[in-house]
């Protein structure tokens, strides 16, 4: 049976792993490589990196991230933040990187999913998108609208719409974070979640309020997800992916336990 | 020396990552001659069927390939050059190389997995995989060991030609092929420390085989 993947997601600022703590900037937590190394030792099924660098002169200390990734971990791994154009994405796969992920950047210019559907294949294209609840509308049916900009800024798309206008596209994957639920540890957003798995047939990630292994599960199941991504819950060793799987795997959710 | 065959499908690079990283060594390649006085053949996944079988007769890589696996050089296929080592492909309605009887099929979207829901189309992730017959490229990797996949279509050879099959809607087969001759669905360089066994399994056999002759 397929397995449910857990997929531990690191922010790379400068070339460092760092972690966003609200009104206090960015904190530096580690070596992104090292800490990929130890995840993947540790048995994740899949890495995300997100480059939060702001600027485009720094973009190669971030592609060597990604090389001396490829060479030491041998799952697969996605790459998301400042890709743009079709060039970006063939930089960080030739890299190494497995799939690329395309969050405002689709939203702004959907036609890049086609592109990249086109030149790598549509199983390289994770559509990130980051959703919020809001009052259902004429434009917004579903009561939840695609935002952008960490959620400042409302597209007056609606996100069921999006989701099933990703696909057709040629969207692999879609990694779907719900603003509401990001940073609370009160669990993932079900409703959305299972919103959009049941009404596409890619693979949904689950991202956005991960606490305990138990919202993992449930994202699983009652959200009907393919995987789950974690950050904060790992990188301040509250549980090690082995727990996490341990305890998924006790509550009958299919998990690769042995790597 | 493993050659990495290169037809011009897009990057190859991560199967020879994993053999750097094993100490095996590798050169990504399309020249015969070179091809020839390697010790074995890996056929990565990448690309669709009908442009890599375009690439393949354009550069006469199809005949080399039936010439070294009739003398018994070992390939093992991964992926689309799991697919590839067929006789057809429903992808861009494709006649493959017919190294190994059979054809490959698309999941059928009505298929619906454990929970009863439809599958998604690709397979992606994590599966296991169940030994039909004995196969070399398995030695000392668990059972319960899982492998990376992602694709669309499946292989479908003659049943004796099934090695290992995997569950997803239906079972399909996700290993094939005959000693020397290997094919698998799964990405063995993303599929973690069994991938990585599998692969050095691979290089045993091909030493031994040049070692024989």
């Amino acid at each position: 049976m397929l397995n449910k993947r857990i997929i531990p997601c690191l922010d790379v600022r400068d070339g460092r792993l760092t972690k966003g703590i609200k009104f206090k900037g960015n904190v530096d937590i580690g070596d992104p490589v090292e800490t990929a190394q130890r995840y993947y030792e540790q048995g994740a099924d899949e890495i995300v990196f997100y480059d939060i660098t702001a600027s485009h002169e720094k973009r190669s200390i971030f592609l060597d991230v990604v090389e001396r990734v490829a060479s030491k971990i041998f799952i697969p791994f996605s790459v998301g933040g400042g890709i743009a154009s079709v060039d970006d994405m063939r930089q960080v796969l030739w890299a190494g990187a497995e799939k690329i992920s395309i969050n405002s950047a689709a939203v702004k210019e959907p036609g890049l999913i086609e592109q990249g559907a086109a030149a790598f294949g549509s199983q390289c294209i994770v559509v990130g998108m980051d959703v919020l609840r809001v009052a259902p509308s004429e434009t917004i049916p579903s009561g939840y609208e695609i935002v952008i900009h960490g959620g400042r800024k409302h597209m007056g798309i609606d996100a069921l719409w999006w989701a099933r206008e990703v696909q057709r596209r040629g969207a692999g994957e879609i990694c779907l974070n719900s603003i509401d639920a990001d940073g609370t540890k009160d669990g993932y957003e079900l409703t959305l979640t299972r919103l959009i798995a049941d009404n596409v047939r890619i693979p949904v990630i689950a991202s956005g309020g991960a606490g305990t292994p138990r919202h993992m599960a449930e994202a699983v199941t009652t959200g009907h997800a393919s995987a789950a991504l974690i950050a904060s819950i790992v990188h301040y060793g509250q549980y090690t992916i082995p727990e996490i799987k341990q305890i998924m795997h006790d509550q009958g959710v299919p998990v690769r336990m042995v790597w | 020396m493993l050659s990495i065959l290169d037809y011009r499908a897009g990057n190859l690079t991560s199967v020879r990552r994993a053999l750097d990283y094993l100490g095996i060594p590798c050169t990504i390649t399309a020249d015969p001659q070179e091809i020839e006085s390697g010790s074995g053949i890996i056929f990565p996944g990448v690309g669709a069927a009908g442009t890599a079988m375009h690439h393949l007769q354009a550069s006469g890589l199809d005949r080399v390939l039936h010439e070294q696996t009739q003398k018994g050089k070992p390939l093992l296929g991964i992926c689309l050059g799991c697919q590839i080592v067929l006789d057809y492909s429903p992808e861009n309605d494709t006649r493959t190389l017919g190294l190994v009887p059979g054809r490959c099929e698309r999941f059928d979207d009505q298929w619906t997995d454990g929970q009863g829901l439809p599958i998604n189309i690709p397979h992606m992730g994590w599966n296991n995989i169940r030994l039909q017959a004995p196969c070399r490229l398995f030695t000392d990797i668990a059972d319960e060991a899982a492998f990376y996949f992602v694709h669309s279509y499946y292989p479908a050879p003659e049943a004796e030609y099934v090695l290992g099959t995997t569950e997803y809607g239906q079972s399909f087969c996700s290993v094939l092929g005959r000693p020397g001759l290997w094919a698998v669905q799964f990405h063995p360089e993303k599929s973690g420390r069994p991938g990585l066994k599998l692969l050095s399994n691979f290089y045993q056999y091909c030493l031994e085989v040049a070692g024989a002759q």
